[in-house]
Formats: C-alpha cells, sequence, structure tokens
C-alpha cells in the first residue's frame, strides 16, 4: 500500500465529494447541507457547526478513502470505474442504513415518532434523506460515484 | 368577484375613530369576506414580512425575502391567492394592537360566549440575543388564548406556491407536523391541534373549542438548507416573551420623547420591518398592486428600494438615534449605487442589483383592480433628483457627526461632478410618470441640494480636493433658474415644472431642503396656491393636480405639517394638522401610500415606508420648534460643529 498516494488522493477526493454536494445544494437539487448535519452534533450555532462539520467531513472522507485503498489492494484492482461503483455501494448504505440510524445518533436530531423536543429540533433525514428534497439520492449517488472515481485514477496513478 | 366589505366606523370628515372594534357576521364565508387595505397589520423578520387581516387570516406573505413570490397572496385573489386563517366561528367584535414598542400583532375576539386573543409574530432576523439557540431561517408563530368562556375557532391553512399559481402538496410526516416543498424549500406547520390535510393535499383544516386559560399554538417555518430547525411547540410562550423583551430593547434607544412618542414609534418599528438586514437595505412597502385607485389600474410592485427616500429616512433614524440602521442604509447605498456610479438608477434590488422587469400576474388584484404587477418599469426612468438624495443622506450622516471616509469622499464628488454636467436636462421626476421627461422644479432643487451640500461639507472639512467653486457657480445657476422659470407670477407661486402652470406638493421641499425660507413671502404664497388647488377640505393634499381620482398622498400632508413647523405657520398650526392627520392611521397606527379623501381609508401598496419617515420627520421638526431649534439642514456651519462636539463629548 502506498500510504503517501493514499493521503494526498483520499484528501483531493474528499475535496471534490465536498465541492459537488455543495454544488448540488446551491443548484437547488438538494436542500442538504453536509457540514451543517455533521457540525450540529458539536454545536447548534449555524456559522461554527459549517465549518466544524466541513473539517470533520473531510476527516471522515480521509478515514473512509483507506477503505477503498484496502478493498483496492486486496483485489489488485484499482481503476477510476471500480472505485465509482465502491462510491455507489458506500452511498447506498448511508442513504438507507446511515439516515436512518441518524435519529438515533445525532444528540440534536428530531424523530418521526417522537417530535421536536428542547434538546431534539433538527428535522431527520428520513428513508435515502428524502426529507432534504427528492433529488437528494441522485445528488449523494453522484457525489460519492465522483468520490470513488477520483480517488481509483489518482492512486493508480501514483501506485 | 365582487367586492364585498365589512363595516368600519368612519366620521363624516373621512378619519377613524379610534379604538376601532368592529363585528364580524358568523360563519367562515362572511369572515373570509375582502378586508380593506387598512385592515391588515404588518409583522415581519427584517428580511420578509407578512399582512395580517384584522380577522385573523395571513394573507400576504413572500419567503424567503420581501421580493420573492408569495406563499400567502388572498391579498390579491380571495381564490387563488392562499390564505391562513384562525378565526371564530361565531360573530365577533374585534380590536388589535401592538404589544406597545414591539411589532408582536394581537387581534381580541370578543363573541357572545367568550373572548380570546391571537397573537401573531415573525421570529428569527431581529432578535439577536439567542444565536446560541437553533433559529428556523423563517418562522411566523401564532397563539391563541381563550381569556374568558369559550371560543370555538377555525383553522384554515391554505397555502398556494408562486403568487397563487400553483398548488402544493402537503402531507403529515409522523409527530414533527405537516410539510410542503415549494421549489428547493421546505415548509413546516407545526401546530398543537391535529390538522387535517384535504384529499388533494393543498389544505389543512381543523376547528377546536377552547375554554378559558386554554391555548393552541401554531409555527410556520420555512428553510433553504437542510437539516431544518423544528422548534418544539411548547417553547412558543417563552419565545414570544423573548421577543417582546428584545423589540422593546430596541424601542427603548429611541431618542424621542415628544408628544408623539406611539405614533413615532410606531413608524419607527415599522420602518424597521420594512429594512433588510442582511443589506441594510429600506424597501418602499412589502406588497405589489395594492391600488392607488380601487379598480383601476395604478397597481406598482413596492418591494424594492428608492433613493428617492435617502435623504428623509437617514435624519429620521439618525435623529432618532438608530445610528446602527443609519449606517446601514448608508452602506447599502452606495454599495448598489456603485454598479452603475457615476449614473444613479432610481430603485434597486435588495442587494443594490436593478429592480427586475415588469411583468403581470394573472391574479383578479385587490377588488380585481388589474393588472398585478411584479417588477417595476421605473426602473429604466431618469430621475435628477436622487443624485440630491443620496449626497444629502451623506451630507445628514456628517453632520450629525459621522465620518467619510477617503472612498465615499471620492464618490460624493464624482456624484457632484455628474450632477454639475446635467443638472439642466429634462428627467421623469420624482412622481415617475410615464408620458416621458420635462424640466421638473423638484429635480432642478435637487440639484442645487446636492452642490449646497457638497459645499458646506467642504467648508465643514468633511470633504477634501472638491472642485468647490464649480459646485457654487452650479449652485448659483440653478437657484436663479428656479427663481426666474418656476416661479409664476399668474399662480404666485412655484410651479412643479419650468415655465409651466402646474403644480404638485413637492414643492412644499423647497423649504425643507433650506433652499427657500418657509416664511418668506414666495414660499407663504406659494403654499396657499397649494392648498388651494391641491387641498382637500378634511385637510389633505393631493400630490398633483390629476384626471386620475387617485387619493391624497399621505407624506404630502406630512410634509406640510412640517413645512408649517419650519416656520410657514404657527407652532399650533404644525401641530394641528400632525395631530389631524394622525387620525387617518388605521388602528394600529399604520398608513398606506394614499389616503382616500372620502372614507379615510388607506389606499396603494401598506405599510409605506415613505409615509412613516414622513410622519417621523414631521414629528421631528414640531419638537424641534417647540423646543426652539432649526431643523438641521438649516443650521448654520458653526452649529453644526457645535453640534458634532456635542455628540462626541
Amino acid at each position: 500500500m502506498n500510504w503517501g498516494s493514499w493521503l494526498l488522493s483520499g484528501f483531493l477526493a474528499t475535496l471534490a465529494l465536498s465541492t459537488l454536494l455543495a454544488t448540488t445544494q446551491g443548484l437547488g437539487l438538494t436542500r442538504m447541507n453536509l457540514p451543517y448535519l455533521l457540525g450540529t452534533f458539536f454545536t447548534p450555532e449555524r456559522e461554527k457547526a459549517k465549518i466544524y462539520g466541513f473539517f470533520v467531513h473531510l476527516l471522515n472522507g480521509w478515514a473512509f478513502s483507506i477503505l477503498y485503498v484496502l478493498i483496492f489492494e486486496s483485489r489488485h484492482a484499482v481503476s477510476w470505474w471500480f472505485g465509482a461503483i465502491l462510491g455507489l455501494a458506500q452511498a447506498l448504505f448511508v442513504l438507507t442504513v446511515g439516515m436512518a440510524l441518524m435519529p438515533g445518533l445525532h444528540p440534536r436530531m428530531a424523530s418521526e415518532q417522537h417530535g421536536p423536543t428542547a434538546n431534539r429540533q433538527l428535522e431527520p433525514p428520513g428513508f435515502m434523506a428524502l426529507h432534504y428534497g427528492y433529488q437528494t439520492p441522485l445528488s449523494v449517488f453522484l457525489a460519492h460515484a465522483v468520490f470513488g472515481a477520483i480517488l481509483g485514477s489518482l492512486y493508480h496513478l501514483a501506485r | 368577484m365582487s367586492c364585498i366589505h365589512l363595516r368600519v366606523h368612519r366620521k363624516v370628515d373621512g378619519s377613524r375613530e379610534a379604538p376601532d372594534a368592529e363585528i364580524t357576521p358568523a360563519g367562515p364565508d362572511t369572515t373570509f369576506s375582502r378586508p380593506k387595505i387598512e385592515d391588515y397589520g404588518i409583522i415581519g423578520d427584517c428580511r420578509s414580512a407578512a399582512l395580517v387581516s384584522r380577522y385573523g387570516s395571513v394573507e400576504w406573505l413572500c419567503w424567503p425575502r420581501f421580493d420573492k413570490p408569495s406563499i400567502f397572496a388572498a391579498i390579491l385573489d380571495r381564490e387563488r391567492g392562499g390564505h391562513w386563517r384562525i378565526s371564530p366561528v361565531a360573530s365577533s367584535s374585534i380590536t388589535r394592537q401592538y404589544v406597545p414598542d414591539t411589532n408582536v400583532l394581537e387581534t381580541h375576539f370578543a363573541t357572545s360566549s367568550g373572548s380570546a386573543v391571537l397573537t401573531d409574530l415573525m421570529t428569527s432576523g431581529f432578535n439577536r440575543f439567542h444565536l446560541k439557540e437553533f433559529r428556523p431561517d423563517h418562522e411566523i408563530i401564532r397563539r391563541v388564548t381563550c381569556v374568558a368562556g369559550q371560543v370555538e375557532f377555525e383553522i384554515d391553512f391554505c397555502p398556494r406556491a408562486s403568487y397563487g399559481q400553483s398548488e402544493v402538496r402537503i402531507h403529515q410526516v409522523g409527530k414533527l407536523g405537516l410539510r410542503f416543498f415549494v421549489g428547493s424549500g421546505v415548509y413546516w406547520l407545526r401546530s398543537s391541534v391535529p390538522l387535517v390535510p384535504a384529499a388533494r393535499g393543498g389544505r389543512a383544516r381543523a376547528s377546536v373549542v377552547l375554554h378559558a386559560g386554554e391555548s393552541i399554538h401554531f409555527s410556520l417555518s420555512y428553510s433553504e438548507e437542510a437539516p431544518a430547525v423544528l422548534p418544539p411547540l411548547t417553547e412558543l410562550d417563552a419565545r414570544f416573551d423573548r421577543a417582546i423583551k428584545a423589540w422593546g430593547e430596541w424601542g427603548k434607544r429611541a431618542g424621542y420623547d415628544g408628544e408623539y412618542r406611539a405614533m413615532v414609534m410606531r413608524s419607527a418599528l415599522t420602518l424597521k420591518l420594512l429594512s433588510y438586514s442582511p443589506s441594510g437595505a429600506i424597501i418602499a412597502a412589502p406588497t405589489t398592486s395594492l391600488p392607488e385607485r380601487v379598480g383601476g389600474a395604478l397597481n406598482w410592485d413596492y418591494r424594492y428600494c428608492w433613493l428617492r427616500d435617502a435623504s428623509f429616512t437617514i435624519r429620521a433614524l439618525l435623529e432618532l438615534g438608530y445610528w446602527d440602521e443609519a449606517e446601514d442604509f448608508l452602506d447599502w447605498m452606495l454599495q448598489a449605487t456603485r454598479l452603475t456610479h457615476p449614473e444613479l438608477r432610481i430603485l434597486y434590488s435588495l442587494y443594490g442589483d436593478i429592480a427586475p422587469v415588469e411583468r403581470e400576474l394573472d391574479l383578479t388584484g385587490y377588488c380585481d383592480s388589474r393588472p398585478v404587477r411584479v417588477g417595476n418599469a421605473a426602473r429604466d426612468q431618469l430621475q435628477l433628483d436622487v443624485y440630491g438624495e443620496v449626497i444629502d443622506a451623506a451630507a445628514q450622516f456628517a453632520f450629525h457627526g459621522g465620518y467619510l471616509d477617503r472612498t465615499l469622499q471620492k464618490v460624493l464628488i464624482e456624484l457632484g461632478n455628474h450632477v454639475a454636467r446635467n443638472w439642466n436636462q429634462a428627467d421623469e421626476g420624482i412622481w415617475e410618470p410615464r408620458f416621458g421627461r420635462r424640466h421638473h422644479t423638484h429635480s432642478r432643487l435637487l440639484c442645487w441640494t446636492a452642490m449646497d451640500r457638497l459645499v458646506r461639507l467642504n467648508e465643514d472639512g468633511h470633504l477634501k480636493s472638491a472642485p468647490v467653486d464649480d459646485y457654487k457657480r452650479h449652485s448659483n445657476a440653478i437657484r436663479h433658474q428656479i427663481e426666474n422659470q418656476a416661479w409664476s407670477e399668474h399662480l404666485q407661486s412655484y410651479v412643479s415644472v419650468l415655465d409651466s402652470e402646474e403644480l404638485d406638493a413637492s414643492l412644499l421641499l423647497l423649504s425643507w431642503y433650506g433652499f427657500a425660507e418657509a416664511n418668506s413671502p414666495r414660499m407663504q404664497s406659494t403654499y396657499r396656491a397649494l392648498r388651494r388647488y391641491l387641498g382637500t377640505p378634511n385637510g389633505l393634499l393631493y400630490r398633483y393636480q390629476t384626471p386620475d381620482h387617485e387619493g391624497t398622498f399621505a407624506i404630502c400632508s406630512f410634509w406640510e405639517a412640517e413645512y408649517l413647523a419650519l416656520g410657514g405657520g404657527s407652532l399650533k398650526d404644525a401641530q394641528d394638522l400632525f395631530a389631524h392627520l394622525l387620525k387617518y392611521a388605521n388602528d394600529l397606527g399604520l398608513y398606506g401610500e394614499e389616503i382616500d379623501p372620502n372614507t379615510g381609508g388607506a389606499l396603494g401598496n401598506f405599510p409605506q415606508a415613505f409615509t412613516h419617515v414622513g410622519l417621523i420627520g414631521a414629528a421631528l421638526s414640531i419638537r424641534q420648534r417647540e423646543m426652539g431649534e432649526q431643523q438641521l439642514a438649516h443650521r448654520p456651519p458653526d452649529a453644526h460643529t457645535h453640534a458634532e462636539a456635542q455628540k462626541t463629548s
């Protein structure tokens, strides 16, 4: 495994993921602001939450990218399209399992069963994050596919 | 569609009785009858505003900002516009008020079985005390409390997207509430009463019987970012209290303690609601196409910012002590004008862009007053007066002790040079007629003001490197032209267009801007002519002579009161007229652009910033006369310096 290559390609792929998610939000495909969602784990202050969330997402992407690299190495298959397939699989997992668990994991998120309380006031994402807009899954699939493809192609080039 | 008004108490002279209690007939259809323009109250969050009728119905709301498409627009189309009504099922007597010194609206319903209070508030934006809490991006909270007996209420929630052009699909989402999407935004309605969405999903209804001491709560929020914040209804009472406290704190900052404090504060609070806090802009009014003549076509979109209002607004804010708001407005103005500098447009959007192109909407209009327009075609007009108004606004800021930095000085000099090159042109003038350009006296007056203020700023040391000799020369030339070509020997009056025999009420401003002493023979004679040709028997004033049967222009009457206070009449004359004009406010103290001379009702977009600025200005001038002070614009330079020294110390 090429550690330097992982660090660089993981970092760049995560930046691309963040950029794409922000772009799809700006274009109105989704309302989901992932840095804000992650940052509110730590603070209710909107602007601070976005900054915290951005760095958490960056670290998160980096951490996840090592899993991609381990799979690349174990399968002896490093390519943009294999990375993209892994990205789509991760997106599916995030949208179905991750989003369903979110009200239980997030200390400030309300649930459909109990409604908002003084401590839990954030709108839950719902199945496939559809509460955040009907095209949210499209945005998430697209961003993660690009994440995997960039990771795969950059790691391949640096090997 | 026929226009059914409910009964309103009026005096013989057209002015309103206060307090104004009104009996509504029973039944949902009658309580949803067409309110008059003055039957609305405003709530807002300094980014957007809602109009709430006296019958408990939100009938105008544009989110996320003033100039975006509406989600409720029943004020412009009863069938398709959309509304959110919370009102008693039974016939009721209605009184309204704002919680003193706040923009929290209370509507009291008294029925034969009991009485209740509906409290309306738009949160966020203004209340900066709780930034560490979650806050919805935009939110209206409503509370109904039964105070005696029992009252049955009906709730009818009927949003319509894009100025009523499309229906929405409302879904119940577990215990989170009702949700619907519009474009890239989401609306959440949370209610302590179960609301039942209609089968087709575009509406939700409920009815509930409240007994003494019981309350129900509602929260409608909007967000373009996820996750949205869904505040629990159990906290709404505390949030009402916090908002009341926050508005109260803002009100305490006002530096006016004269006889008319309540009305001055209502005007200041309304002006605050019409400000757009992210940029500092102040819009003319939060509505579009409320008619200047009911059933007519004089229907315009006022959700933009007119430079024309600048110097009046800055003066009002500064003299009341609202420096932050004045500085924000000045910053917005200079930022906005940078785009077209040194040429100025007459109106700009909230962020200083050119206002949108005018188009017509497929709505019935207020009482069949069509067309309903959005955007404003006046954006392409030339009004030379705006240069003077911008320069005077900056001068007022400096004379009050503000600092003009080098960039601002440079901008002012370039504007002055532009005026020096162009003051002799024809333009559309202050009233924005759509039939061509003429040589308006008011535009000349403001060009003179521009030259005069730049010279004075230079003399006071606020402005360096200005070609003051040029400015003085042009100032004298403009004065010469006004005194010769804008004076009619026949009418014994200044006239509104050079070498004409026409009059308009803006001639009163010759004194306001310090061009002519209010007690000079020419101004006295002009005032008599204006009253003779533009006055009404009940003491109001048309802005000009027109065959269009529009209403009297509210700010012109306040200009008249201010003219009297500046020396055009006795102090008592000014006080009497001002007190008389206060009777034409609605029961909440709000004014539209115009006043119907026959009924005393409001006409035009509502509430109107310009009118409220006029009220504040007149009250300030009366106060200054009472205290023996001169209006700032007329004080000699050494008095400015003295005032600044006092402010600094």
